[in-house]
């Protein structure tokens, strides 16, 4: 095992299945950078290799037949991985920020989600959309948001939010080599988180839930930062004598549902963390499964932690207010630790 | 640019096809056997056969929701074609897809597509995996004029200019969108000079005439599979039809469409300029046997089985 960052394990996975399968290609804006500059490109290293360097490497590897650089033009990058999907490449399209579906979701939503089913089973889609998600950088509201309670909602898309090294890089694996397309949601907060990572390709199946703490009195289910979250929470209550149990779903769709399941219906109490809506988001989708599924084997009412209906601001006092805090996880906990 | 015989014959069959298909499809859509809505090319054929017929199977091209005939001149099966259309099982897409959604795979054929402006970007994805895998292949996208004033579009014939991908962006500019008039809708009216201003090759054509667009295509083709990057080529040819069949055409002038057939008939124009090569009644043997074979095509798509209700959870990821 290597110690390897959230963002180390992007590439990894990255150029391990680039190396492996040529049809693996690359597309967005700047996942090098530089081209057209005033100094030739590369002759400085990468100009950018992703905005926050994510990629950063690639182009010098493998050139700018597998590394494409894009205009600023987000439904021709995610239109032209679909259309590529369909026909034979296994691309991997960068969306930034993943606030920018809001340009281009045609070519996911009507196009690469319906080829499969609307086309008989004739025809197939394998693809990655990456982008980043979550808030916490004063990056404001356009570019903190986490939405892959949206994309969970088109049938056909396969959703991922992982919370560490280790599930990015086998998950990420896993969604080049999937044949449906799949919405790949990093966390920006976790970029440089350390973990255990092995150095050989290796996958995660879609559907899995990881317990990232075993407890009998609460469980927490929550994604991507909001895991750490909980399991800061999970420790602390801990020492208390409360004994909190950690279910990190890592694929919103699909849902390990039994994996789910089988927490709450051992614990009999619920908190749901969720940053990606107040409203009609993955906590509610949650909540509903649970109420329908598990009703009598609750202690407690379901809650919730969510942030409010409103865009996410900028200021920071702001910001932190905005997104789910360890003190309203640690405070629901007692709530329903009260029934 | 000189055409054998052969191929002239053929070049007329999906011509003959298209007109066969649509018009019998007209007439059954009165039936109200036909679920959902149906979208004719009578008017149109010579701009889909005239580029199709420079394209093998391991070509692709991206449609319209006006799509039956492309995938005809892409050659996808009638059968299979007017099975998907009655929504029966033995349809192209299994009834999955229906009239705006005629897919197959096998034919270099992406989809009929009912986001108007939807195959440019689909179609520049096909185009970077044949210049990816260098095997020279080449895609198509057809985009009406309603289409061209699509931001996508703007940004696929953008990208394929930056990446000189082999593609080529074809406008059938039909004359409206919708119901609404390309000289209304289209700013510049001009949409190859618009085309042009993102840094490729333009010309506008008579999409009525079978060989105006072929020689047109031949020249892009050759483009795209030697390296030369991406070509637009606007069609102008006349929708005999409504928008979709039930329209009544009310932003039409009475006898337009009368005339049309009389003087702007692509299966005409293309007999009167082969007529010295090939005689009537070669042509009128064609038209027969075309039309046994949609007979017969709406014959058995009428006594098909409609898919199993089981089918409704296959051929994608479901959750609850």
């Amino acid at each position: 095992m290597a110690i390897r960052t959230y963002r180390e394990a992007v590439k990894e996975a990255l150029a391990q299945e680039m190396a492996l399968d040529d049809r693996v290609v690359l597309i967005g804006e700047d996942v090098c950078g530089g081209q057209a500059g005033t100094a030739e490109v590369g002759s400085k290293g990468e100009a950018f290799g992703g905005v926050l360097g994510v990629t950063k490497g690639l182009w010098t590897e493998f050139g700018s037949a597998r590394v494409i650089d894009t205009p600023i033009t987000e439904s021709a990058i995610i239109g032209m991985a679909a259309g590529a999907a369909m026909t034979g490449l296994r691309p991997v399209a960068e969306l930034m920020f993943m606030d920018f579906f809001g340009v281009c979701h045609d070519m996911l939503y009507n196009q690469a989600a319906k080829f499969r089913y609307m086309f008989g089973g004739k025809a197939k889609a394998p693809m990655v959309v990456r982008g980043m998600i979550g808030a916490g950088f004063s990056a404001a509201a356009q570019h903190s948001q986490s939405p892959y309670h949206i994309f969970a909602t088109t049938p056909g898309l396969k959703v991922v939010v992982p919370s560490t090294p280790y599930d990015v890089k086998g998950l990420l694996i896993q969604a080049i080599r999937d044949d449906d397309p799949v919405v790949f949601c990093e966390h920006k907060a976790l970029y440089d988180i350390k973990g255990e990572v092995p150095e050989e390709p290796y996958t995660i199946p879609f559907g899995v839930a990881n317990y990232t703490r075993e407890g009998t009195d609460v469980t927490i289910i929550a994604l991507a930062a909001m895991v750490h979250k909980a399991n800061q929470v999970a420790d602390k209550l801990a020492a208390e004598g409360i004994s909190v149990e950690v279910v990190d779903p890592r694929t919103v769709s699909p849902l390990d549902e039994d994996g789910i399941l089988e927490s709450v219906t051992s614990t009999g109490r619920v908190v749901i963390v969720d940053e990606s809506a107040a409203r009609l988001g993955f906590a509610h989708d949650l909540a509903a499964l649970i109420a329908t599924k598990a009703f009598y084997q609750l202690k407690a009412p379901i809650i919730m932690v969510t942030p409010p209906h409103t865009p996410v601001p900028f200021s920071p006092v702001l910001e932190q207010a905005w997104i789910p805090s360890a003190d309203r996880i640690e405070a629901a906990v007692r709530k329903v630790m009260e029934a | 640019m000189s055409l054998s015989k052969s191929e002239l014959l053929k070049a007329y069959r999906k011509m003959r096809e298209i007109r066969v298909f649509e018009e019998r499809l007209h007439q059954e859509n009165t039936t109200g056997d036909i679920p959902g809505f149906i979208h004719l090319y009578c008017g149109e054929e010579a701009i889909a056969v005239g580029v199709c017929e420079h394209l093998k199977d391991t070509d692709y091209i991206g449609s319209t929701h006006r799509g039956h005939g492309h995938c005809i001149a892409k050659g996808c099966d009638i059968h299979g074609m007017m099975a998907e259309i009655f929504g029966k099982d033995s349809g192209l897409c299994r009834g999955k897809g229906g009239s705006m959604h005629i897919a197959d795979l096998s034919k270099g054929m992406l989809g009929a597509n009912a986001i108007v402006g939807g195959a440019p970007p689909l179609a520049i994805g096909a185009a970077l995996t044949a210049k990816t895998l260098g095997n020279g292949g080449v895609a198509v996208s057809f985009t009406g004029d309603g289409g061209s004033n699509q931001g996508l579009v703007f940004e696929a014939m953008n990208m394929a200019v930056v990446l000189q991908l082999p593609v080529i962006f074809m406008f059938e500019n039909n004359g409206f969108g919708e119901a609404t008039g390309h000289d209304y809708a289209v700013g510049g009216r001009n949409i190859t000079q618009r085309a042009a201003g993102f840094g490729m090759p333009a010309v506008k054509v008579d999409g009525t005439d079978f060989f105006a667009v072929y020689e047109a295509v031949a020249v892009a083709v050759e483009r795209a599979r030697n390296g030369g990057g991406p070509t637009a080529i606007e069609a102008v040819a006349h929708r005999w039809y409504g928008h979709f069949e039930g329209d009544p055409m009310l932003y039409r002038a009475d006898g337009e469409v009368e005339r049309l057939r009389q003087e702007s008939d692509p299966l005409k124009i293309f007999s009167e300029h082969v007529s010295g090569q090939i005689s009537a009644e070669e042509l009128l043997a064609i038209d027969a046997e075309v039309e046994a074979l949609v007979d017969d095509a709406v014959a058995k798509a009428r006594a098909a089985d409609f898919p199993a209700v089981e089918s409704l959870l296959t051929d994608v990821y479901v959750s609850y």
